[in-house]
């Protein structure tokens, strides 16, 4: 599976070229509405044009997504895909409780982490060691939270709660107890 | 000496508040509300700016109660304050009628102030910060919080909610009644317009049958986003009630279950109820504010006026069903919400906002050429704003991108930051710098620099604010937590920079817009006028 980091560079690039390009039309925008020019009047198939593209862009940009990365269709599928490792984590009291010390994954397993809250809404993510997020999900009381992960290379990643849970949340933090090797 | 003139009388003296009408007046205090609680907002932004980079200089619970307030503050003490006051000038305005009530229009103003007021105290003295999204059971967690407080908090909230209630009752009341001495108006056909039940009848009808709609288009966008506006006062005040029962029953020694609330169903709740504002009523204002700033700049009709008015109602629907893009992280949210409401009604926003955007580029442009004013460069501004967070919006609404941007700065940054400080405040800005001339009958404006640093300023703050946090996000950064070794002090540090860009931007204006009224015309907007109430603007003026 490829990993988050690869996506999150494919976002960054994708986004930056957009706000180039908007900033761009919009500096041209001003100069130019300011000089004189020819009487225009838009065309109406101008506008049904730019709509067209506004609802290819809507759809589009989640079918690629759907289709390119491959950790959506294994989240909506998650219910009928057996994970080769199971973990179930307990939160209370702002402390994760984990079932070992260290949470082993082999390389190209798929992992599934089952969530609990005991109390308040937590979050539960994963973090490379440069403080990069792998992936997150919501904590919430009284319901299953769960996730199905492949990992494809060896790592050793924390735990942290990406929900605000009140001041005492910004401590809740696992350091190096997720190792795939 | 002339400057002392000119800070107590105002530029050249030109600005007589003896000449305002009590309309005039109500909507100058609504915008020294707005802008006393803008400057709050901006203050600890900047606080909290400064404990992102050094997170060690105030206790956590200090920087968390701020954060709860910041966003609310920022909302409903400023721009509900200036947005509702500029609509209860410009209803009657625009329509040529006096307005309903003048008196719920001043009790408007003065609810929305004390409250504010009243849960900035109680967030600040005694710390009670669930944060604005209330995820159940935190406001109801006694362990952390003092009931006490909270509850001051939520009186605060329902007391901004009572005033915009006010605002809602006086501006549909506004749009259908009949003054005193006119011809009877029909107000079932009057409301029908404004929301645009008339629009969708002719959809139906022959084109011979169709009827032209009895209210202009800005009518219609502020009647529509009202609509949202009352819905989310619902929410909230339900919401407020509930989490006061809870503290109440602690006071008294009575402890709850707070399980007895489903924390997800909860979530649902309320998240619709906030993206009635998010996704409702800002998009519909914002929308109907460009409309009639580019009519009012370009003097020409509006380019595909009739689609415009069409995609308001849309808008209006879509904001009751995109809520669940806020919980595609929430694995127990069902997956067809997540698909339907999440990413797809989602992606209506970028068409509705994107036809905005359009038709309002295209009516300026048809008028070109066009003198650089400042509600123009500002109207420039709030549209770029908008083209840049709507899409990073839309990026984050998907179920494959959010697993690794759901509450990272990503969120707060590029999308929320830059919609409201570029796009939205900006466009408000362009809507002040136009109203300016009316509301003052003729006040000069006391320095055009000013007024282009505060322009150049607020909007390179603003995006550069949002595109560091953005970059921080990125990286794995989280909101609404604190960082205590300086992991992201270069994006932090950054973002700081741009926080003060955006202060001195505030301050040029601040400082311009007193040195054009002068101290003395400030204080006098806060004394009764002598003028009818009836007027909107003098007589000779009309």
């Amino acid at each position: 599976m490829v990993d988050s980091q690869v996506v999150l560079w494919g976002q960054t690039i994708a986004y930056t070229c957009y706000t180039i390009s908007i900033i761009s039309l919009m500096a041209w925008f001003a100069y130019k509405i300011t000089k004189q020019g020819d009487t225009y009047k838009a065309p109406n198939k101008l506008f049904y044009a730019f709509v067209s593209v506004l609802i290819v862009a809507g759809v589009s940009l989640h079918i690629i997504t759907y289709n390119t990365i491959p950790w959506s269709s294994m989240d909506i599928n998650r219910a009928d895909i057996k994970a080769d490792v199971v973990f179930d984590i307990t939160v209370a009291n702002h402390e994760f409780q984990l079932p070992a010390e260290k949470l082993m994954i082999k390389v190209e397993q798929k992992a599934m982490f089952n969530v609990y809250s005991k109390d308040l809404t937590y979050g539960f993510g994963l973090f490379r060691q440069d403080n990069s997020m792998v992936f997150q999900m919501q904590v919430v009381p009284g319901h299953l939270n769960d996730i199905l992960w492949q990992f494809n290379s060896p790592g050793v990643y924390s735990i942290r709660s990406t929900e605000y849970s009140g001041p005492k949340g910004a401590q809740m933090i696992e350091k190096d107890v997720v190792v795939v090797e | 000496m002339k400057f002392i003139n000119i800070l107590l009388d105002g530029e050249e003296g030109l600005f007589k508040p003896k000449s305002l009408t009590p309309m005039q007046k109500l909507v100058l205090r609504f915008v020294v509300v707005s802008l006393v609680y803008y400057f709050f907002a901006l203050f600890e932004g900047m606080l909290m700016r400064i404990m992102q980079v050094d997170a060690s200089l105030m206790p956590a619970d200090q920087y968390f109660g701020m954060l709860t307030a910041h966003p609310l503050v920022g909302i409903f003490g400023s721009t509900y304050s200036l947005v509702f006051g500029a609509f209860l000038f410009l209803v009657p305005y625009l329509m040529k009628k006096p307005l309903w009530s003048y008196k719920l229009g001043n009790l408007t103003y003065l609810f929305i102030a004390i409250g504010t007021l009243v849960f900035w105290t109680a967030g600040f003295l005694t710390h009670y910060s669930p944060l604005y999204t209330l995820y159940w059971p935190l406001p109801a967690d006694f362990t952390q919080f003092n009931p006490l407080g909270g509850a001051f908090f939520i009186t605060g909230i329902a007391l901004v909610m009572v005033g915009t209630v006010f605002f809602v009752i006086n501006i549909f009341a506004t749009i259908t009644y009949t003054p005193v001495g006119w011809e009877k108006q029909n107000g079932k056909k009057l409301l029908g317009s404004a929301l645009g039940i008339d629009s969708v009848k002719n959809i139906f009808r022959k084109k011979q049958n169709r009827t032209e709609p009895l209210v202009s288009l800005p009518i219609a966008a502020v009647a529509r986003g009202t609509v949202d506006v009352a819905l989310n006062a619902g929410i909230i005040l339900f919401t407020g009630v509930l989490i006061l029962v809870y503290m109440v029953g602690h006071l008294m020694g009575y402890d709850l279950k707070n399980t007895a609330v489903d924390a997800l169903l909860y979530k649902n709740w309320f998240w619709w109820g906030l993206d009635l504002i998010a996704d409702g009523l800002v998009l519909i204002f914002v929308a109907g504010t460009w409309y009639l700033l580019a009519m009012l700049i370009t003097g020409k009709e509006l380019f595909m006026a009739k689609i415009a008015r069409i995609a308001l109602l849309v808008e209006l629907v879509v904001s009751w069903t995109v809520w669940s893009h806020h919980l595609m992280s929430d694995q127990a949210q069902p997956g067809i919400l997540k698909i339907l409401s999440g990413e797809l009604v989602t992606a209506f926003e970028l068409i509705t906002q994107g036809l905005a955007f359009f038709i309002t580029l295209v009516t300026l442009w048809s008028a070109r050429p066009l003198k650089m004013t400042n509600p123009l460069k500002f109207l420039l501004g709030g549209l770029l704003g908008f083209g840049l967070a709507v899409p990073a919006g839309i990026m984050q609404a998907d179920i494959g991108l959010n697993r690794i941007l759901h509450n990272t700065q990503w969120i707060i940054g590029p999308h929320v930051h830059v919609a409201i400080l570029v796009g939205l405040t900006m466009t408000l800005y362009s809507a002040v710098y136009i109203l300016f001339p009316i509301v003052t009958n003729g006040a000069k404006l006391h320095s055009q620099k000013l007024a282009n640093v505060h322009f150049w300023c607020h909007l390179l703050g603003g995006i550069g604010m949002g595109a560091f946090m953005g970059m921080a996000g990125l990286h794995g950064m989280l909101r609404r937590t604190l960082y205590y070794e300086g992991e992201y002090n270069l994006y932090m540090i950054l973002a700081l920079l741009s926080g003060i860009l955006l202060t001195v931007g505030f301050l040029a204006f601040f400082y311009n817009i007193v040195m054009s009224l002068g101290l003395k015309g400030v204080l006098q907007i806060f004394t009764p006028s002598k003028l009818d109430v009836n007027d909107i603007v003098p007589k000779t003026k009309e």
